[in-house]
């Protein structure tokens, strides 16, 4: 099942040329990009693990695809994403936030029912790939 | 990058107009501008409009198809201080720029001090930061021979100069890498670390500035803070440049620009010490003789007269 979440959910995956545009338009916008990378792919796990620190004052989307190339060679079997982090009066949020990097084989969810008292159900998703420990979900 | 070799190339095209693809780039006005504002200089001047050509034609043939791989851009300026090493890589960056061999024409200035760390672990990441901030401009290194200490092997320098030649090597279409320092230690600096010397395709010898060149720079400063030399003053400050030349720590244009402030402070002294008149433009914009004879430079020539037999 593949994940999607963020910007351009509903569009195949960006190639890096769509990325590095996407990230120029964001650097114009004065905003900071950082790279964020996680193995959890569970929709409410919204703090991913950072790579480096957010970029400021860069002029060029070079710096953040070659940093981008460097977590890819790290956490290739990951999932990567930007943010677009403005730090504006009024904002002070992400602005943009893509995938720009999934595993290979992306096993889904489970649906968890469980039966309550009377006719109460509580429901509870669950990634496949969670049930291996952190590092090694995505190996094959 | 594989996707590109894929995709077929737009058709090279066979005829280009020379005329019309120097207009199209617009670098004749930063040229002229360079012509106009920077005295002197003239090998330099003859450098830049040689490295102009060459990368106008390498443009060309990239349209033509023919290019088969990216110029090597980055340069290195030797001279002494005040020579104008700053101020023309600024320039430089302007007309890659426009020609299309940077992307962005930024220019970000550093010194050892913004590429080497203070402790273990500490350089990487210092200058990788500066590096991705330069992406797409000119990254300027003033006094690059300082990244190197050979007095201690253990210096963190030698750590931000292999990631400095790695990204000039890789990376060479994202950024374009100036060296610049005075020329004995710069030759020095290249000796030793021989990676530099291969990677960068253009030296350029920044010569000092005779003392007519010197005086003429005097006008164009004063000339931009609408200032202006009575005949008289200019006289003397011709020699006062004479004298100062001689002088230890003579930095070209920079001490000229120095003069040329503490000249200022001492004409606006004069015309604040009577205060029972009424200036017109003219007096505030007239520097006169004894602005320029009040200076240090003519009691210390005297001194070293005095003191000969």
């Amino acid at each position: 099942m593949r994940v999607t979440q963020g910007c351009f959910s509903f569009l195949p995956d960006l190639t890096d040329e769509q990325i590095s545009a996407q990230v120029q338009y964001c650097l114009e916008k004065g905003w900071a990009v950082n790279i964020e990378f996680t193995d959890d792919p569970h929709p409410r796990n919204t703090y991913w693990e950072m790579w480096g620190l957010p970029m400021f004052d860069l002029r060029d989307a070079a710096g953040v695809m070659r940093e981008l190339a460097d977590c890819r060679r790290v956490y290739g079997d990951r999932y990567i994403r930007l943010c677009g982090f403005d730090a504006s009066h009024g904002w002070e949020s992400v602005r943009i936030s893509f995938i720009v990097n999934r595993p290979k084989q992306e096993p889904g969810f489970r649906l968890d029912r469980q039966e309550g008292a009377g006719r109460n159900t509580r429901y509870s998703t669950r990634s496949y790939a969670a049930d291996r420990p952190e590092g090694e979900r995505y190996e094959t | 990058m594989t996707r590109a070799a894929d995709t077929p190339q737009a058709a090279p095209v066979c005829n280009v107009d020379l005329r019309r693809e120097f207009e199209a780039v617009d670098i004749a006005p930063v040229l002229e501008q360079l012509d106009r504002e920077l005295i002197g200089l003239a090998p330099v001047k003859t450098r830049i409009r040689e490295i102009a050509s060459l990368l106008l034609v390498e443009r060309i043939r990239q349209k033509m198809g023919l290019a088969t791989t990216f110029p090597t851009l980055h340069m290195s300026f030797s001279g002494n201080p005040g020579t104008g090493k700053t101020t023309v890589a600024l320039r430089m960056a302007g007309i890659l720029h426009r020609l299309g061999f940077v992307r962005r024409g930024h220019v970000i200035s550093v010194t050892r001090d913004d590429l080497v760390g203070q402790y273990i672990g500490h350089t990487a990441p210092k200058t990788k930061e500066v590096l991705k901030k330069a992406m797409g401009g000119v990254l300027f290194i003033d006094e690059a021979y300082y990244l190197y200490r050979p007095e201690n092997e253990r210096d963190y320098g030698q750590e931000a100069i292999e990631i400095l030649l790695q990204i000039m090597e890789s990376q060479r279409e994202d950024l374009v890498v100036i060296l610049a320092g005075y020329a004995d230690r710069m030759e020095t600096f290249f000796q030793s670390n021989p990676g530099f010397r291969s990677r960068i395709a253009h030296h350029i010898d920044f010569p000092d500035y005779s003392e007519s060149e010197l005086l003429s720079i005097a006008d164009l400063m004063l000339e931009g803070q609408n200032y202006r030399f009575t005949p008289e003053a200019r006289a003397a400050f011709e020699t006062y440049i004479a004298a100062r030349k001689t002088q230890a720590l003579f930095a070209n244009a920079r001490s000229i620009r120095n003069a040329l402030d503490r000249i200022r402070l001492r004409q606006a002294n004069r015309l604040v010490s009577r205060l029972d008149r009424v200036l017109t433009s003219d007096d505030v914009m007239a520097i006169e003789a004894v602005d320029v004879l009040a200076s240090r430079v003519f009691a210390k020539r005297a001194e070293d007269r005095e003191m000969l037999p």
